[in-house]
């Protein structure tokens, strides 16, 4: 086991596509994060949330994580390089835990320092926006239990995500279809969501895997919640786990 | 002696060759790849699918019952008038009138408009305890004439307004300006309307002596007895997205009537303020005479009827968006797999040996997929919509309605978003070459920037909807925007940033963009 993980480490590792990708979710994610912060300007003390603002950069980022697992096991199908794989590492299924464990690992990482740039933007730069204490705003601080939960949560969102597109990838093997597959999962249920009415769109935000994974980002007004937080990122595991699943099982079944 | 013919020369030193073998090759490339036809199938089915999963679940019904778990439902809409010419319009207002038979004239002073407004949202039923003070800048007060006091009938006004002056308003969508400023005691405002034959005219005056045209209308069908008399009407006003009732109140003093069937016999009627009539108001309105003055008080609006906030109204359109993004993505996938799968299998440098000039094949491709898109979106799009529209108004829906031409004009447009769409992601694939880049930048392009912008509000949405791709989605707009009427025109309430065809040319400026790039790199890259 250790050999395949360490052996899908080599083949992620010397890509040159994985660096730029993991630059590129730090990037995009704490970009867009301080461009919201920029923008965001308030007048009246009520309604916002400092921390789920300062994370608005995840909902871009998840789609480079979300690449980067893809291209992990779709170029391999695409190059016929998975059957040179599958030749060294017969057991399918210690192949695909080896390879989830890289792109958790690598989607950990990229997650852990976008999210402290992204929270260290909304720290700098909210309090000139209105979001300060005088408006009745706590800073943003990770000293804060609920700001501690949201930012480890949307690391583990992170991660998650990529587990789901890798197993989605597994299943598909085609890069374009895994891509518009994982995508069009992530972020047609909230548009769908505001087409319907309650309670069709109370159950679809809390189970469609981004509109309940990101519930983790709340730290106000949890109630209005569709799910509640942890919950939430439950639903999204239960998505990833499944992907996996399908992909594994698939991946047994099928020849190369 | 040599007698040797002379090898034969060549008439025509570089024959042009016909673009048709060109497309004709790319055609068959497309055709004959089993899994991008299926791509197709399933970009429709999905479509049609969406768009019929939204309408089934968009359910308008009014709850009745003691409990929340004993509550009866039963499905169906607030009434919402049709005007004149077929438009949903906003008919709501307090009219104290006496019939006229034949030509007359009616003249009256306002000395008063003042107002209050509503402090619980427009979505709880507002009382006249819980107001404060504040005049609606489109509230009226005025004389008006109509032949039938029934909602949506025709009618011409001349009217004191919040904010906007005197103006001569008929017919809901038509409007003139007269005397500019506010009403009150100090500064009065005349008004007068007569009706000649067919032929109505409002004037106004700051005096009562020397008169100015405002507007003049023909009404055709207008029967020889009308009513007229003065009316007050007060919209709801917005702050921000949230709106409130508002309701105003005004004295008309000197009110005189002239003509040989007018009578006396004033009476007060409360027109549109019923439970079911769909525009909220404030009360339903009252009269009283003090001395020789009318004091009237009115609630609702007379206008063009907009907003699916106010109306509780769904279109041909929005149904159809969720259908239309889910093709869109299925579509990108096939357009970019169209010219990446060449180059990852190196089908590129054959195509490029049969076919030198690059650029012919970068347009062979882009009419093929374009076409191909097209078509695929249109047809989803003819099925999609009248099925929406039909389990709409199935489910108790108020469906905004439009004219023939409009829903022509959004499967049309669509099936246009669509192609040129896919012609972009072309070409976003020829400068990529690779599949993953592609499609995601296809989809982070193309698709999200209209679901970010249906997320967020204020400028950034407005620039997100005129200057990105998501512009283009401005060809489902069906809902109109009135200058008479001060509401939130955002796409929460489903109104676009640009018109349809000014929107589908920000995304066409964008698709020209990108395939000059990919003809570009195309010639100077090796394949």
């Amino acid at each position: 086991m250790t050999d395949a993980v360490r052996a899908e480490w080599s083949k992620l590792r010397t890509l040159a596509s994985t660096g730029w990708l993991l630059v590129g979710t730090v990037i995009l994610t704490v970009g867009i994060s301080v461009a919201v912060a920029a923008a965001v300007h308030v007048t009246s003390g009520s309604g916002q949330d400092p921390t789920k603002l300062s994370l608005t950069g995840i909902y871009l980022g998840q789609t480079v994580v979300a690449v980067l697992a893809v291209l992990a096991i779709s170029e391999e199908y695409g190059t016929g390089m998975i059957r040179a794989t599958l030749c060294a590492m017969p057991r399918r299924l210690v192949l695909l835990v080896a390879k989830a464990t890289n792109v958790a690992g690598l989607a950990f990482v990229a997650g852990l320092v976008a999210v402290a740039g992204c929270l260290l933007a909304g720290r700098l730069m909210l309090p000139t926006d209105g979001l300060n204490p005088d408006h009745g705003y706590a800073l943003v601080s990770i000293g804060h239990g609920p700001t501690l939960r949201a930012a480890i949560g949307s690391v583990v969102y992170l991660v998650l995500i990529a587990l789901l597109s890798l197993g989605v990838a597994t299943a598909m093997r085609d890069t374009a279809v895994s891509i518009g597959v994982v995508l069009g999962l992530l972020y047609l249920p909230s548009i769908l969501a505001q087409a319907v009415t309650d309670p069709l769109r109370r159950h679809l935000q809390q189970i469609a895997p981004m509109t309940a994974g990101l519930a983790i980002q709340a730290t106000t007004n949890l109630r209005s919640l569709p799910i509640s937080p942890w919950a939430g990122i439950g639903v999204l595991a239960a998505w990833a786990m499944a992907s996996l699943l399908v992909g594994g099982l698939l991946l047994r079944l099928r020849d190369a | 002696m040599t007698a040797a013919s002379a090898p034969p020369r060549l008439t025509h030193g570089r024959r042009r060759e016909s673009f048709n073998p060109v497309l004709r090759a790319e055609w068959i490339k497309f055709r004959t790849v089993r899994g991008w036809v299926i791509g197709l199938i399933v970009a429709a089915v999905l479509c049609v699918t969406f768009t019929f999963l939204t309408a089934n679940g968009t359910h308008e019904g009014s709850c009745t019952g003691p409990s929340p778990s004993q509550t009866t439902c039963q499905a169906g809409h607030p009434f919402v008038p049709t005007g004149p010419d077929g438009e949903a319009v906003a008919d709501s207002y307090y009219f104290v009138d006496q019939p006229l038979t034949g030509n007359g004239t009616i003249t009256a002073q306002v000395t008063s408009l003042t107002g209050v407004t509503s402090t619980q949202p427009v979505n709880v039923a507002p009382s006249l305890a819980d107001t404060h003070p504040g005049l609606a800048t489109w509230a009226k007060a005025g004389i008006l004439l109509t032949p039938s006091t029934k909602q949506g009938s025709a009618y011409a006004a001349v009217m004191a307004t919040g904010s906007h002056g005197v103006r001569w308003q008929y017919d809901y969508t038509h409007d003139s300006a007269g005397l500019p400023g506010s009403t009150s005691v100090a500064s009065p405002r005349w008004l007068r309307l007569t009706r000649t034959g067919h032929t109505l005219s409002g004037y106004d005056s700051t005096d009562g002596t020397s008169w100015t045209a405002i507007g003049t209308t023909h009404l055709t069908e207008l029967p020889s007895t009308v009513a007229v008399g003065l009316f007050v009407t007060s919209p709801v006003s917005f702050q921000g997205s949230n709106g409130s009732a508002t309701r105003a109140t005004a004295t008309f003093d000197q009110v005189s009537i002239r003509g040989a069937g007018a009578s006396k016999a004033w009476h007060g009627l409360s027109i549109g303020t019923d439970p079911q009539d769909f525009y909220p108001t404030l009360g339903s309105g009252s009269y009283h005479r003090s001395g020789g003055a009318f004091v009237v008080s009115g609630s609702g609006d007379i206008a063009p009827g907009v907003g699916e906030g106010l109306l509780g109204a769904d279109t041909a359109g929005s149904t159809l968006l969720l259908g239309l993004i889910v093709g869109l993505i299925v579509m990108i996938v096939v357009a970019t797999m169209f010219i990446t799968t060449e180059y990852r299998r190196g089908l590129i440098r054959t195509t490029f040996a049969a076919t030198p000039n690059r650029r012919r094949v970068l347009a062979a491709k882009a009419i093929v997929i374009g076409a191909v898109a097209f078509v695929t979106a249109a047809l989803s799009a003819a099925v999609a919509v009248p099925l929406g529209e039909h389990k709409l108004n199935a489910n108790g829906n108020y469906v905004f309605p439009v004219s023939t031409f409009t829903e022509l004009r959004i499967i049309a447009g669509s099936a246009a978003l669509v192609a040129v769409t896919a012609i972009a992601v072309l070409a976003l694939g020829t400068i990529m070459r690779k599949s993953a880049g592609a499609v995601t930048g296809g989809i982070v392009i193309f698709v999200l920037p209209y679901i970010i912008g249906s997320a967020i509000s204020g400028s950034a949405e407005q620039w997100l909807l005129r200057l990105t791709p998501a512009a283009g989605f401005a060809v489902l707009g069906v809902l109109p925007r009135s200058p008479q009427v001060s509401y939130p025109y955002t796409l929460g309430n489903g109104y676009y940033q640009l018109g349809p065809w000014a929107g589908l040319a920000v995304l066409c400026v964008y698709a020209a963009l990108a395939l000059g790039v990919a003809a570009f790199l195309m010639r100077r890259r090796d394949a």
